[in-house]
């Protein structure tokens, strides 16, 4: 299969514009988010620490003494310089932060998706095949459990099992993959499993869809009319097909997670963006809250675009739409 | 459907009679109805019919397992969790019905402009539905409530507002479909004017998808409320709620089993029982959807299967 090249850069260029206009509108949100509280936010925060000194203070610190549009103006920029102002509670820069935070969501996510994974690409593949039957039929319903349960609901309930009961796992805390590969093992199993179990529900129905498309196409009935076993067919041709779809639906599922860690991170106090994201709403602190939905939603643009761009270099028919 | 237009109203209510066969035969779909019947009468008559007061405290009885006398157990200050379990159940439903309301008037609206005027409107209307795509639900749904104060209002609103771009991008995708079927097509150069379209063959033919739409949003409006409720956010104590009262029982997970399994499991049977029936509804109303059951083991299978992965992807893709 060759690759126009100008064909692809066309493809590439609009979905790059596109991506862009959608982070302007992003960074317009988030923009507005402090300026849509009724009230006076600086004053909110300060609760009962106000006083004339404080506020003034914070106030000049944050730019919110400017007129709308030069604060509008200077966050923009400011942002995509990497500098998302200070936090109202410490003063701390809300981008440093947010990166000491950034490498524990992405490590649970990341073990989330694995999970998800092992899971789902096995059962979407296997209730596809059998399509309609009673094994199908208990997939299907299997996934239409994880999809409903409450995540955080199943993270009490292993912490339940595996913490309280058999004593096998932490059931809360965080060592870092760098400092301690075993304890960060053992702290990761339960959120991940958490994850990944919810998530690998969702995808198992995907996949399932992906699978059953591939397996009815054309050059399946070639493969399994000039007779190769089912087994050649299954692991050559539709398992392959069916790959680049289940990437696409792996990177929106990672795109999902990442931003939908929060109450997992919250359950087993795992100190993330997820769990930062929930103590800055509790407190107020909306520089960092407003830091930190921009960085989710960024890496959810930035994702996509990915997963946009590879499936183009794989599949040349999207290119052409 | 007015009696002028023949091709909708003749060939409506066979269709419709289909429909609701194909529904009741399918055991999984009349099952989550009865619990949903269930669940929604339990809830609307809980005042009346739980055993105790939902703040009632009763110290000496704090912390006791499941009995004759309180069958989910008692809680921390020894209130009766069945009774709080129901009561929570009827604020549950009420967010999640207003929030989907909410959603799906404003993304009904949003889609089938965006869908019927085309061109700059639709170009412009989806842009801020894919915005709206990018930030994850939950985050979103945070958002908003930390701009207002946490409470049932502003716990509705967020979720609503979370809800309406998946609501728009289905009426969006229905509209499109209609807006060049011969029968639209011929009833714009008959001059009708585009409200009339819009209200007599517009709206009526993308019931389908919507309703389903409805049905699995209610799954996750349930989920997205019970969370923000877990982390302190949505319904404020000491009025009970699914997602609170999992918060409480986190610090007694040791001592009191029944004060997690309960309330979750009450999520859990809601959340899956709108699934189901959302689902027995796509089989059962989807237009698409039906004639390709029809067509089922025929040529159709391998388009019947593309168009439910993409459904599949819009509808849930932002869902959690």
């Amino acid at each position: 299969m060759s690759i126009a090249p100008a064909q692809l850069l066309r493809f590439l260029g609009a979905r790059l514009l596109s991506s862009a206009v959608v982070l302007l509108g992003v960074l317009i949100v988030v923009f507005a988010l402090v300026h849509l509280v009724p009230g006076d936010p600086v004053r909110l925060a300060l609760g009962t620490r106000y006083t004339p000194e404080a506020y003034d203070a914070l106030r000049a610190a944050s730019g919110l003494d400017r007129s709308l549009p030069e604060q509008f103006v200077t966050y923009i920029a400011h942002a995509l310089t990497g500098d998302l102002g200070v936090s109202f509670r410490n003063g701390q820069p809300v981008t440093t932060t947010l990166l000491q935070r950034l490498p524990a969501t992405i490590s649970l996510a990341l073990v989330g998706l694995v999970i998800a994974l092992i899971i789902s690409v096995p059962a979407g593949v296997y209730s596809a095949l059998r399509e309609g039957r009673v094994s199908d039929v208990v997939v299907r319903l299997t996934s239409q459990f994880g999809v409903s349960v409450p995540d955080f609901w199943l993270g009490l309930l292993l912490i339940s099992l595996f913490s309280l009961t058999l004593g096998l796992l932490p059931a809360s805390g965080y060592l870092a993959l760098t400092d301690d590969p075993g304890g960060w093992l053992r702290q990761v199993t339960l959120p991940g499993l958490t994850v990944g179990l919810v998530a690998g529900a969702i995808m198992t129905r995907y996949i399932r869809a992906a699978v059953i498309d591939v397996a009815s196409a054309g050059y399946i009935r070639t493969a399994v009319s000039k007779g190769l076993p089912r087994r050649v067919v299954v692991s050559r041709h539709i398992v392959r097909g069916a790959l680049v779809p289940v990437l696409t639906i792996a990177g929106i599922q990672l795109a999902t997670i990442l931003g939908g860690v929060i109450v997992v991170e919250v359950v087993f106090a795992w100190p993330g963006l997820g769990r930062l994201v929930y103590d800055a709403v509790a407190a107020r602190d909306y520089p960092l809250i407003q830091g930190a939905v921009l960085l989710v939603a960024v890496m959810f643009i930035v994702v996509n675009l990915i997963v946009d761009v590879l499936y183009a270099v794989v599949d040349p028919r999207i290119r052409a739409a | 459907m007015s009696v002028s237009e023949p091709p909708v109203s003749v060939a409506a209510p066979r269709s419709r009679v289909r429909a609701w066969r194909l529904l009741a035969s399918n055991p999984l779909t009349v099952a989550a109805a009865i619990v949903l019947a269930v669940v929604v009468l339990a809830s609307m008559l809980a005042p009346w019919i739980a055993p105790y007061g939902v703040n009632q405290i009763d110290v000496a009885n704090a912390l006791t397992s499941p009995s004759p006398a309180h069958w989910f157990g008692t809680d921390e200050l020894g209130r009766d969790v069945l009774s709080r379990v129901l009561l929570a159940g009827s604020t549950s439903l009420t967010i999640a019905v207003s929030a989907v309301a909410i959603a799906l008037v404003l993304g009904l609206v949003l889609g089938v402009v965006a869908g019927f005027a085309g061109g700059w409107v639709d170009a412009a209307l989806m842009r801020i539905v894919d915005v709206m795509f990018a930030f994850p639900v939950l985050l979103l749904a945070l958002a908003i409530i930390a701009i207002f104060q946490p409470g049932m209002l502003t716990t509705t609103i967020a979720i609503g507002v979370v809800y309406t771009p998946i609501f728009a991008r289905v009426a969006r995708a229905s509209t499109l479909s209609l807006r060049t079927a011969p029968f639209v097509q011929v009833s714009r150069t008959m001059g009708t004017p585009a409200a009339s379209i819009l209200r007599r063959h517009v709206l009526p033919n993308i019931g389908g998808p919507i309703i389903v739409q409805t049905s699995l949003s209610l799954a996750f409006a349930i989920l997205s409320e019970a969370a923000l409720s877990f982390l302190g956010l949505g319904i404020q104590p000491p009025a009970p709620s699914w997602g609170g009262m999992l918060f409480t029982a986190q610090g007694f997970l040791a001592q009191a089993w029944w004060m997690s399994v309960f309330p979750g499991a009450a999520i859990f049977v809601t959340a899956l029982a709108f699934n189901l029936f959302g689902d027995g509804l796509r089989d059962g109303l989807d237009p698409r959807q039906r004639t390709i059951i029809e067509a089922r083991h025929g040529q159709r299978r391998r388009e019947r299967a593309a168009a439910a992965l993409r459904r599949d992807m819009t509808d849930r893709e932002a869902s959690r």
